[in-house]
């Protein structure tokens, strides 16, 4: 049970990187699911694979074509509302970064493997890039919500104050979503394209059950999302499993459990 | 001070709303927006505070770097947001100071744990006590307990008292004679 010490030590890069990413994604996700666009998490992940996948078929890094695609996509976003229902637009992205992602395994020689990893999380082979690519986008992701958040907070809650007051507009429209896809995409290429969802909607979720502020919100999505990061990591070496689907067990766990807890809370402050 | 200023103003979103209105706006002062369901009311503060409807005709004068206060109908949507009354009031920069008692207390626990009252009183509070010239309120009296209601004339004469210049819209007569230096009937537009 102990061999995996060794292994650890081994594997500081990968377990850095997740733990960078699990840390960025829990904070993005309270952002994402205040907006209500959870579904965000997945349609850009998609996205962010099918980009790699494609990239990698023209030769071309495949991390960067990830990130590209993404990006473009995001960048439409805005302009797509105006045409299409916006509760639509994230499914949509979805389905379509999930048809493109299979049909590229399935008729590119060369991707099946990439797009294998890119589905189940290829977390272990992540290398100097990848770490320093997830350092980058928690310091910029971070350092952009603590600049933003009281922005993105007002724009929802009180939104014709927010553009009375004519505060900046791109930060809580484009700014927020070319981050919300950029992290995404780096994550999808690393934890997979379950393990980053798991980790954008599992936490933030029991942040909102949970927390008596926002700022705690703050606080605890982050914790749970390390703490179940951590778990992960270690059972996945132990049992030697594919990372991102034990990620996401993990975390669904962790759902359920904070459920009951909340369905008990919810008992005990009723019978009060 | 003149902080604001129409001159046969009509507005409107795809077409115009309301006949057309004439007045002025000083600081301290408060007008009142009267007048039946329909009659561009929510229109025209739309218009006043520069968020998405159209001016058909008629000039609107605001003061340079007029800060604006806009408080609509719609109650924040704070279900399942982890968000306290204190830090509701903390994301416009209003000062809890003021804060009838009890909801000084409820300001430390999550909005979505509160009443729709208390919850209203607060939202209308963030923007009643943000740093702001002008204060465009729709309907500021919804969702009120009799309590809420009886207080909203001295907390709107206090702000006013502050500098603050407020256009409000209401359905409540007593409460635009009770706190109102200046009442302006509307008429839909129906031509």
């Amino acid at each position: 049970m102990i061999d995996f010490l060794p292994q650890l030590a081994l594997f500081w890069r990968p377990c850095l990187t997740g733990a960078l990413l699990a840390l960025l994604l829990s904070l993005l996700g309270l952002y994402l699911r205040l907006r209500r666009e959870y579904w965000a998490a997945l349609a850009y992940g998609q996205l962010g694979a099918a980009g790699a996948l494609g990239a990698l078929a023209l030769g071309l890094p495949h991390i960067t074509g990830g990130l590209a695609f993404s990006l473009a996509v995001a960048g439409m976003k805005h302009w797509l509302e105006k045409c299409l229902p916006a509760e639509g637009l994230f499914p949509l992205f979805f389905i379509f970064g999930w048809s493109l992602g299979l049909l590229l395994t399935a008729n590119l020689p060369g991707v099946e493997r990439l797009g294998a990893a890119l589905f189940e999380g290829q977390l272990y082979f992540a290398g100097i890039e990848m770490l320093c690519g997830a350092a980058l986008a928690l310091a910029l992701g971070a350092f952009f919500l603590w600049r933003t958040g009281r922005f993105l907070l007002l724009a929802r809650l009180f939104p014709a104050h927010f553009h009375a007051q004519g505060l900046p507009a791109w930060p809580v429209r484009a700014g927020f979503d070319l981050l919300a896809a950029a992290s995404l995409a780096l994550a999808v290429m690393s934890l997979g394209v379950m393990g980053a969802f798991a980790l954008v909607f599992i936490p933030p979720w029991l942040a909102f059950a949970f927390a008596p502020g926002w700022r705690a919100a703050l606080a605890v999505a982050p914790v749970l999302a390390l703490f179940a990061y951590a778990l992960a990591f270690v059972l996945a070496l132990i049992y030697d499993q594919p990372f991102g689907p034990t990620l996401a067990l993990v975390l669904g766990a962790l759902a359920l459990s904070g459920a009951v807890a909340l369905r008990f809370a919810g008992r005990a402050e009723g019978g009060e | 001070m003149k902080l604001l200023q129409a001159a046969q103003l009509i507005a409107g979103w795809r077409r115009p709303a309301h006949r057309p209105v004439s007045f002025t706006l000083g600081r301290g002062e408060i007008l009142a927006l009267a007048g039946p369901n329909g009659a561009g009311k929510s229109t025209l503060l739309a218009v006043l505070a520069g968020s998405g409807a159209r001016v058909f005709s008629g000039d609107i004068f605001r003061a340079p770097n007029l800060r604006i206060g806009f408080q609509t109908q719609y109650l924040p949507p704070v279900a399942g947001v982890p968000l306290s009354g204190a830090e509701l009031l903390a994301l416009t920069g209003a000062s809890p100071e003021g804060l009838p008692e009890p909801l000084a207390v409820c300001a430390r626990r999550r909005l979505d744990k509160l009443s729709g009252g208390q919850r209203q009183y607060l939202a209308l509070w963030a923007i009643l006590q943000a740093p702001a010239d002008l204060l465009l309120l729709d309907e500021p009296g919804n969702h009120l307990d009799k309590a809420g209601l009886a207080s909203l004339p001295s907390v709107l004469r206090a702000r006013a008292a502050q500098g603050a210049g407020i256009v409000l819209v209401s359905h409540d007569a007593e409460l635009a004679r009770a706190c109102c230096d200046c009442l302006l009937s509307m008429e839909a537009c129906n031509d």
